[in-house]
């Protein structure tokens, strides 16, 4: 990793493609905030180095480092920023105690309910092939009936509301953008979206907004 | 009351005065049907779940740290009343614990110990880091509840079903996903184990949300056969002794200790 020589601006360490940097920084777009992306290679493994290993001992991606803060968990890097640049970009968060209580909620709900199922499903179809690593078609099997499962709640949540936390895009929306992404292009389950209206609707809906546009073309 | 006062006045007046000397007359009585801005509120709060769930346990160790009230009512999970339609309305994933607090209904432990450190900043132990403005100490405890969300938990629960849960539902417990979780897991504390070498608790040298919401799994890890994993470690086995042996916390494990027959 070099060094970089601007220290004004946040730095991301990690692939741009990796989807908990995604997160990342589509939130840093949201809020305005400039970043710098430090590229590494995760395909080769430099996040399990022992240089790396001393910014995050769990060796995944990604890190910010902020002047001489540094900070991990995409989530968690997420919820910092936006409570940071509240004043500024798009409040992520939720104004009242009651709407930030719904973000969280459905914050939570994405990474307890719906990223293990998702999750499962990219790496045995998409990652496992590329690595050479074999797909378990069980757990792709289970993975996707739980997915559904979830998305059905999903659906009857946003038939009665635009957005997971309420009528404002929030964090908790964002936070799904990176791995749904994968779902609908690249291992062909795009139809667990698009079979559900009003799933679909908002899907579209979030990745309209410029941000995830910025972040795919980085 | 004098109403003379009444006659010859300004109907806006009138109303003004009359509403003014009942105001005085009924002083008492309205001041103690005014709500107690942190007592009677939280009188209003209702947790569905039961003491002994790790999840309802969770939420029950942040409101006894903020000496918080709740009202716990008990959901008969044998009878299966966490997957009935009105259950359902509260928390479609039909699992517990719920909070309802006035028209606001929650789900997601985590997301319920968030709101109540969020709401009742100003009592008891400030488990955020709200009080002080000091950012960067609220975003170490967001880092660490993630940590605990996202590796602790994860690495952790398989065993724990495994050993404790499937038994209970008629399986042999899988000893490949026991054998495979011991590994995941042992690497998940050895970093704990180094962090907690360098800080007193998860977040800092404070005790934090972070902290508390490792409370319930750990404590079934510790009456499994491998409590070792943390006794071996040196900090870890320190930080476990010293979050176990809060107030709070051990009215939380009493409430997951069945009673003796």
């Amino acid at each position: 990793m070099e060094a970089s020589k601007n220290t004004m601006v946040v730095k991301v360490i990690g692939p741009p493609y990796a989807s908990c940097s995604r997160r990342v920084l589509a939130c840093l777009i949201e809020k305005e905030v400039e970043f710098e992306i430090i590229p590494i290679d995760i395909l080769k493994g430099e996040q399990k180095s022992p240089e790396f290993l001393k910014l995050q001992p769990f060796g995944v991606v990604p890190v910010i480092q902020d002047g001489d803060y540094t900070l991990y968990e995409s989530r968690a890097i997420m919820r910092y920023y936006s409570e940071k640049y509240k004043s500024q970009g798009t409040d992520l968060l939720g104004k009242t105690l009651e709407e930030k209580g719904l973000v969280e909620q459905w914050l939570e709900t994405e990474g307890q309910n719906y990223h293990p199922p998702i999750y499962n499903l990219i790496l045995h179809l998409l990652f496992h092939p590329k690595l050479g690593f074999p797909v378990d078609d069980k757990i792709v099997k289970e993975s996707e009936e739980k997915l559904e499962k979830v998305l059905d709640i999903y659906e009857e949540r946003l038939s009665k509301s635009k957005y997971l936390a309420g009528e404002f895009f929030s964090l908790a929306d964002l936070s799904h953008l990176p791995f749904t992404h994968y779902l609908v292009h690249d291992i062909g389950r795009a139809y667990l979206i698009r079979n559900r209206k009003h799933v679909s609707a908002w899907w579209d809906d979030i990745t309209s907004r410029e941000s995830w546009k910025k972040v795919l073309q980085l | 009351m004098n109403l003379t006062l009444f006659k010859g006045g300004e109907p806006l007046v009138k109303r003004t005065i009359f509403f003014f000397l009942l105001s005085i007359c009924f002083s008492p009585v309205i001041y103690k049907l005014l709500p107690d801005p942190i007592h009677t509120s939280s009188m209003a709060l209702k947790l569905y779940g039961i003491p002994m769930s790790t999840c309802t346990a969770r939420v029950l160790a942040c409101t006894y740290e903020k000496n918080i009230e709740v009202q716990l009512v008990p959901v008969t999970l044998a009878a299966g009343e966490h997957k009935q339609p009105s259950f359902l309305a509260k928390n479609p994933f039909g699992v517990i614990p719920v909070l309802e607090d006035g028209d606001l209904t929650l789900f997601e432990s985590r997301a319920i110990t968030a709101y109540l450190s969020k709401k009742y900043k100003e009592q008891g132990e400030d488990l955020l880091r709200l009080k002080g403005g000091n950012l960067k100490e609220e975003a170490m405890v967001g880092l660490w509840l993630e940590v605990e969300s996202q590796q602790y938990s994860p690495a952790i629960t398989p065993i724990l079903y495994e050993h404790f849960f499937a038994p209970r539902r008629g399986k042999i417990p899988n000893q490949k996903v026991i054998e495979d979780g011991l590994v995941k897991f042992e690497k998940v504390l050895d970093v704990y184990e180094s962090r907690l070498s360098q800080s007193k608790y998860l977040a800092g040298d404070f005790y934090s949300l972070a902290d508390l919401h490792h409370l319930s799994f750990t404590l079934y890890l510790m009456r499994s056969p491998w409590a070792s994993l943390i006794s071996s470690r040196p900090h870890v086995n320190a930080w476990w002794e010293c979050i176990s042996s809060r107030p709070a916390s051990q009215k939380v494990i009493q409430g997951m200790t069945p009673a003796e027959k």
